[in-house]
């Protein structure tokens, strides 16, 4: 299961990842992560049965902990099949079918945007 | 045995004709051999949806009252063309809009047209005696419209070389979005279902042959801009009414950092007329290649990285130097098949029969670069030529006098062979002087990472390589490396005069 995670890093600047870690023993798998020196946001991956402990250890120590359930959005109305995304997404989640029809594996995705500029025809969004 | 078009069309008008789509000949090729092919098949089908920059309408609005010559002419804020006179208007795909830029232009225009919405016409005129009104706004759906005629002066391209990217970074081209060192190849073009492909000796493909256009019945004009079919390039100039067009075969689309295009679904019938005909549209992905081209290289000729056929580029990847590449199309098979099946209903339906052409289209031209008179100006015209530079093995302090004696920013770094190893700029000096640690030596706070130029690069290039970095100046090295020359953001500045940077 994917969580957005974002913390800000005023006072005490808690490691809240590695904090977590240790606490729950969950190995929790960083997808990627914008940290600044005021704030951050990061996209990590648990298994499932673990995402309850791991959201509640972290909303425990400040974080706000948003559970994601879809990837990218993909417009069927504007999607032409053309493929341009395919190769520009690091995790693979875009392939043809055997109909040559673009298939998006949501579960790969991890929201990172690469492919939203590479879409000519603008059929692909970050969800809300 | 050989079949008349006369033949042919009788068959489809009784709706006898075997129709078969160009992926489906190959199969049938093997299975029946030639001589049962052309028995057994009259007419296949090609089909082909990608990018075509190279694509317009002719519009004509009707007369107003009272009336105007229209001199300059806006659609949604994209500018038409106004030489026309009155009322009739040509709107490419490429023009972007004057307010949204990329994200909307001539292409846009056309899509909405044809997906019935209504689109603002704004135009002046100054004004004469025949046709005294100055401006004009009206919002126009595509039925208000006399005439909307689609005509692509470059469409069908025979193929199209695929693109890759060896630099350090992503570059936004026509091609798409190109990843850094080799990170993908994207490539585009319709191989086993694309038109010429299945006719290149022109044979069948010429002035006047019916085909599809974006849903409509069109036709074909003639050769195509730019038209090479001696490299393996040719193109057509096709024609068809935008008011019997569907949006499933025309999108407007942007390439980001590149600009609005058109992506546009053609397709030609091919009458099998003999053996010839069979053996040409027998053609499979396996037997079209293409060159991967490095489009890191800003010139006309890039460097070829390897030749990759249709099937190898559609398999997903492709291997250079030894490692997996992977591969985008930019054009939609799924809909190249969807107009070449589409197409064969037609011709199988009687709605469309076939026609050899009125005028053959030269099958063994080939395109010229342009013919330039005025040289380009080069790095060599405008750089300074009285560089100072500093060894590496120099202190900081002894840099911090030559800068400002110089009265330069930047400080070319040179060992002792007198070859370029880095930079210095009075950002890097005042930084080491302002925290005084370690740092001594002008090696211990040189940039090594030097961006240059050389004497022969278009000064459009450095110009590039400026604003891409982010940086007011480049070194020019000769083939050694050794520093002959500095060009900075002041130089271009006297070169260009009003023309400025951006």
């Amino acid at each position: 299961m994917k969580l957005m995670v974002t913390f800000s890093r005023g006072k005490g600047r808690t490691p809240i990842i590695a904090q977590v870690v240790r606490d729950t023993g969950v190995l929790i798998n960083v997808e990627r992560a914008n940290i600044d020196s005021s704030e951050g946001e990061a996209l990590i991956e648990v298994p499932d049965n673990q995402c309850k402990l791991v959201r509640d250890s972290m909303t425990e120590l400040g974080a706000q902990v948003r559970i994601l359930e879809h990837g990218v959005n993909l417009n069927e109305s504007e999607c032409v099949d053309c493929g341009a995304c395919i190769s520009i997404c690091p995790r693979e989640a875009f392939s043809l079918d055997k109909d040559w029809k673009l298939r998006l594996d949501e579960e790969k995705c991890v929201l990172c945007g690469k492919c939203i500029s590479a879409c000519p025809h603008r059929a692909l969004s970050l969800p809300l | 045995m050989h079949k008349t078009i006369g033949q042919i069309n009788e068959r489809i008008r009784e709706g006898s004709a075997r129709v078969v789509t160009a992926e489906e000949m190959p199969a049938l090729v093997a299975e029946l051999g030639e001589e049962g092919a052309l028995k057994e098949v009259d007419v296949v089908t090609t089909g082909t949806f990608g990018a075509m920059c190279s694509s317009g309408a002719f519009l004509n609005f009707g007369h107003a009252e009272p009336p105007i010559r229209m001199e300059r002419i806006w659609l949604n804020n994209v500018e038409a063309y106004g030489g026309l006179a009155a009322v009739d208007t040509y709107i490419g795909a490429t023009q972007q809009s004057d307010t949204q830029e990329a994200e909307y232009g001539g292409a846009h225009v056309i899509e909405d047209l044809v997906a019935g919405k209504s689109v603002e016409l704004r135009a002046s005129s100054r004004g004469t005696d025949c046709y005294p009104r100055r401006t004009i706004t009206t919002d126009l759906l595509l039925e208000n419209l006399n005439q909307a005629i689609m005509c692509n002066p470059r469409n069908a391209y025979q193929r199209y070389n695929a693109a890759t990217n060896t630099t350090d970074r992503v570059l936004n081209t026509y091609m798409g979005t190109l990843l850094p060192g080799t990170g993908n190849v994207t490539y585009s073009g319709a191989g086993v279902l694309n038109p010429i492909s299945n006719d290149p000796k022109l044979r069948l493909i010429g002035s006047g042959v019916p085909i599809f256009l974006c849903g409509a019945p069109g036709m074909v004009i003639g050769e195509g801009t730019q038209h090479s079919p001696g490299g393996g390039f040719g193109t057509l100039m096709v024609t068809g009414d935008l008011k019997q067009m569907s949006q499933d075969y025309l999108r407007a689309a942007t390439m980001t950092g590149y600009g609005v295009t058109m992506y546009v679904g053609l397709g030609v019938p091919l009458p099998v007329l003999d053996l010839d005909v069979v053996r040409a549209t027998a053609v499979r992905d396996e037997d079209i290649s293409v060159d991967i081209l490095d489009y890191s290289i800003p010139s006309r000729s890039r460097p070829v990285i390897r030749k990759a056929t249709y099937a190898e580029l559609r398999s997903g990847a492709v291997e250079i130097g030894g490692d997996e590449v992977r591969t985008s199309p930019l054009s939609s098979f799924r809909r190249a098949r969807k107009v070449a099946a589409e197409l064969k209903g037609w011709v199988e339906s009687g709605k469309m029969e076939l026609a050899l052409p009125t005028r053959a289209i030269d099958p063994k031209k080939v395109s010229r670069p342009m013919h330039e008179t005025k040289k380009v100006p080069r790095v060599i015209d405008i750089m300074n030529r009285s560089v100072i530079s500093i060894a590496e093995t120099e202190e900081i302090r002894t840099a911090a006098k030559k800068l400002l004696k110089g009265e330069t920013n930047h400080l070319p770094v040179v060992n002792d062979r007198n070859v370029l190893v880095g930079i210095v700029t009075t950002f890097d000096i005042s930084k080491a002087v302002a925290n005084p640690g370690k740092a001594v030596l002008v090696q211990d706070i040189m940039k090594t990472k030097v961006v240059t130029t050389t004497p022969y690069e278009a000064v459009d290039i450095a110009i590039q390589k400026l604003e891409q970095h982010n940086i007011s100046g480049l070194p020019v090295v000769d083939a050694e490396n050794h520093v002959i020359g500095f060009l900075t953001a002041m130089d271009l500045g006297k070169l260009l005069g009003r023309r400025g940077l951006k």
